[in-house]
């Protein structure tokens, strides 16, 4: 590391991951299908953590059987969350609970505020400002579903947040609510202490390797946001494609009906066209539901590490602080008070705490995005053998009476 | 419904038999119902022709400014029979307006023939990509393509191709205007194209053309439908796989930051940008079909002028029929001294007095001569109008052969195009995932 090239993050990584990565049954993304949570499938859905090894896996949490609840004051979605474990910090095997998207949002806040020295995977967007979506149609449910099933399952993975009290009772307890206004009563130390710091020391440099994961993160953040705009133009353009597409078959119908020998292959064409449409149509859903949000929560991601990464830095600073008032104050030489140790000891954690996250997080990218874009990749290939299978299909319709002839 | 034949007198009217004798006159090969003339497709067996080049050329037009037009190169080669070789045996320039005036003769000779259309004056239907200026090279190499098509349409009907007019544009490059304005084609134009837009009232059209008419106008309409949506549709299908190029752009971009992750990012945005530029080939094979599209656009207009003619023909055939029926009455009339009919002369009778029987006779010797030659031109129309109905149909009859089999492989071969880009579409996507999957 030196040069004038900023080190990428990857070399921070101490081990060579090789490539332990299941093969999904269905290809798709690991927050899978809502079937039930079985064991043996729940496995197959798991991304894996390099800090556990696969057979030891001893928690598991699914998210599934979204049901609409209507009631006077309002309309909302809860989820099922289905945990088995055979952690002792679990009285029971197995646990089934139902969640509200509020309550995901209490236990990202608390997480937050209990670990603030690790990265707390991001939730979906809280509101949907654009357009026409509906809040509860089956598409955006689903979608979110399974955003909200990463989410869980990305700290299960977490070797110190999946041990967090919050999120034990999270996915236990009968009376969320009940705990929720118990408040502050859980904070671990390092919580408190952090909390404490008010955050008015100002850090002079950020040493190269944080430097080098803020700069990462700038890049990508804004790489990803380039790829958002040109993912949801391509579907803009597909759409329009298909608004004409769905006017074009039918006129090849309208001229059928004025023709004799030419009426049947003209229908034919017509068809073709219509189920080209379908499969355009198809491939425009699926890239709205499956693949713009997995973006928009990277970025969203990215944009909480960088917060964590400031409060890694006023940690710093105010132990970089406390030492240059230390070094002023003669009669404390030559040794160093309990409280500036305390601070050297917090930024330490702190830092590395921070750079395992990151090693964690960058694989998990790498796997995320490498589903993510064969998924993409996939879509279109499928969508262009749908039109292969229409248009190969009709070849025989249209050469028919040519032979006869 | 045929109108009921009045009795043949005289002989048919030698106005459009003898135009078509001449032709056949001068033309190179023998007379009518000899030997290899009356093959279809004669003159393709014999001879190869082909608008092979284009050129720009600036000139003088007929108000002495100077104007650019582009010049097209025909070339005709005969083929011996033996070895197959083709001698070259005749080349000439002609510009587009020449070919106007080839076809609009073709029409005032041949008015009972759907005549080949001649590819658009100006560029239509066309959407951003693609130019509608007269002079891009785009534009003019499908000219090309479509003279081409023109005169070997011409070549290969059966009656068409003995004209020799058509002869003489193939192989007299100097004073072939003349020539065909020789001909005295523009009078009988004057008469017969310009009506083609009036309306007028013909009291026992025949169904068939009626169907006919109706069928053609359908048909205008539809095409024109197609190719304006396919238009669009080619528009917003470009728009698409372009977009895809930016993918490129922001992979190269983003594997600059990775590490394990940068080469699969690096190789898949190659292969956005093959797919973004691949459309440009594949809707320029797409304007081959639209072209075919337009060229049965055009003949269905052919189509429609044909039942035009014949609707001409039927209202003259009325109104001459008309007139000598009325003038039959007036004869009656006079010889009987009762008046039914309104005439200037029985007005003026009243008027000043009853006329002498020295005049009365005179009148009616007068209108006996104009029913007698009436009732020739009747005979002659009546014919003229049953030849022009049996040679019509039998040239629609070859024409909807010849639409049926030309608009079913254009169909074909539009699939064919659809499948080509199947294909291509499948094989990027299939190389970017292996790129992904190599992340």
């Amino acid at each position: 590391v030196g040069g004038d090239s900023t080190p990428s993050p990857d070399l921070l990584m101490a081990r060579s991951f090789g490539d332990k990565d299941l093969i999904l049954p269905n290809g798709g993304t690991p927050a899978g299908t809502s079937s039930p949570a079985s064991s043996s499938s729940l496995l197959n859905r798991l991304q894996l953590d390099d800090d556990i090894d696969g057979e030891t896996r001893d928690l598991f949490v699914t998210v599934d059987d979204p049901k609409k609840h209507v009631c006077t004051m309002e309309t909302y979605i809860t989820y099922r969350i289905t945990t088995k474990s055979t952690r002792v910090e679990f009285d029971l095997p197995e646990y089934s609970v139902r969640r509200r998207y509020q309550d995901f949002d209490w236990l990202r806040s608390k997480l937050e505020e209990s670990q603030p020295t690790h990265l707390i995977p991001p939730l979906p967007e809280k509101f949907v400002v654009k357009g026409v979506v509906d809040r509860f149609s089956e598409e955006f449910v689903e979608t979110r579903r399974k955003a909200l099933d990463k989410f869980l399952k990305r700290i299960t993975d977490h070797p110190v947040l999946s041990f967090n009290e919050h999120f034990n009772v999270f996915l236990t307890a009968k009376d969320l609510n009940a705990y929720k206004k118990q408040g502050m009563a859980l904070l671990t130390r390092v919580g408190e202490s952090v909390k404490h710091v008010t955050g008015g020391y100002k850090l002079r440099s950020r040493p190269l390797e944080f430097a080098a994961i803020g700069d990462y993160l700038d890049t990508f953040a804004l790489k990803l946001g380039t790829i958002d705009r040109i993912a949801q133009r391509i579907i803009k353009e597909e759409i329009e494609y298909l608004v004409e597409l769905r006017e074009y078959g039918p006129v090849y119908s309208t001229w059928s009906a004025l023709e004799g020998e030419l009426a049947e292959p003209l229908e034919g064409v017509s068809a073709c066209i219509g189920n080209c449409s379908t499969a355009l149509e198809e491939l425009t859903d699926d890239m709205t539901e499956d693949f713009l949000p997995v973006l928009r929560e990277y970025i969203l991601y990215s944009d909480s590490m960088k917060s964590v990464l400031k409060k890694r830095d006023q940690v710093q600073a105010e132990y970089e602080a406390k030492l240059e008032a230390v070094a002023l104050r003669k009669e404390d030489r030559p040794k160093v008070p309990a409280d500036v140790e305390k601070c050297q000891d917090r930024m330490e954690c702190f830092n590395a705490d921070l750079k395992a996250d990151m090693e964690r997080w960058q694989n998990n990218k790498r796997q995320d995005f490498r589903q993510l874009l064969m998924g993409m990749a996939d879509k279109n290939i499928q969508y262009y053998e749908k039109c292969l299978t229409a248009w190969e299909s009709i070849i025989p319709l249209l050469q028919e009476k040519q032979e006869a002839k | 419904q045929q109108p009921a034949p009045l009795e043949p007198l005289g002989h048919p009217d030698a106005g459009l038999q003898s135009a078509v004798g001449e032709e056949a006159e001068g033309a190179r090969d023998e007379s009518p119902g000899e030997g290899t003339m009356t093959e279809n497709n004669f003159w393709l067996k014999k001879i190869e022709i082909s608008v092979s080049e284009a050129e720009k050329r600036t000139g003088r037009n007929a108000m002495n400014m100077q104007e650019t037009y582009t010049a097209y190169l025909i070339e005709t080669r005969s083929v011996e029979h033996t070895d197959g070789q083709s001698v070259l045996t005749d080349s000439l320039w002609r510009r587009y307006s020449e070919f106007e005036l080839l076809r609009n003769y073709l029409l005032v000779y041949y008015p009972h023939i759907v005549v080949p259309p001649l590819p658009e004056k100006r560029a239509e239907f066309v959407w951003h990509k693609l130019s509608a200026d007269n002079m891009d090279p785009d534009f003019v190499e499908r000219r090309r393509i479509g003279l081409e098509n023109f005169l070997l349409r011409v070549a290969s009907h059966p009656i068409l191709c003995r004209d020799k007019i058509f002869y003489l544009f193939l192989t007299q490059e100097g004073n072939w205007k003349e020539t065909v304005n020789e001909t005295g084609f523009q009078l009988k134009a004057d008469s017969r194209l310009k009506a083609l837009n009036a309306t007028f009232r013909v009291k026992n059209p025949d169904k068939r053309f009626t169907e006919l008419k109706h069928y053609s106008d359908e048909l205008q309409s539809v095409i024109s439908h197609l190719l304006r949506v396919r238009a669009r549709v080619a528009d917003r299908l470009y728009g698409v796989y372009k977009v895809h190029g930016n993918y490129g752009r922001v992979f190269s971009e983003w594997s600059a930051i990775e590490k394990e992750m940068g080469d699969g990012l690096q190789s898949a945005g190659h292969h956005m940008d093959v797919y973004a530029s691949s459309i440009d080939d594949i809707l320029e094979d797409e304007e081959h079909y639209a072209d075919q599209l337009k060229e049965y656009l055009f003949y269905a207009e052919a189509l429609r002028a044909v039942c035009r003619k014949h609707e001409l023909m039927q209202y003259d055939l009325e109104m001459a029929a008309q007139d000598l029926a009325s003038k039959k009455q007036q004869c009656e009339e006079l010889a009987t001294g009762t008046v039914r009919t309104f005439s200037l002369k029985g007005m003026t009778t009243k008027l000043f007095g009853q006329e002498t029987p020295e005049q009365r006779e005179a009148r009616i010797k007068v209108l006996e001569e104009q029913i007698n030659e009436g009732e020739q031109q009747l005979k002659s129309k009546n014919l003229e109008g049953r030849e022009f109905v049996k040679n019509a149909w039998a040239d629609i009859e070859r024409f909807k052969e010849q639409k049926n089999h030309d608009l079913k492989e254009a169909l074909i071969s539009y699939a064919v195009m659809q499948i080509s880009m199947c294909k291509k579409g499948i094989q990027v996507w299939t190389n970017a995932k292996e790129c992904f999957s190599k992340m």
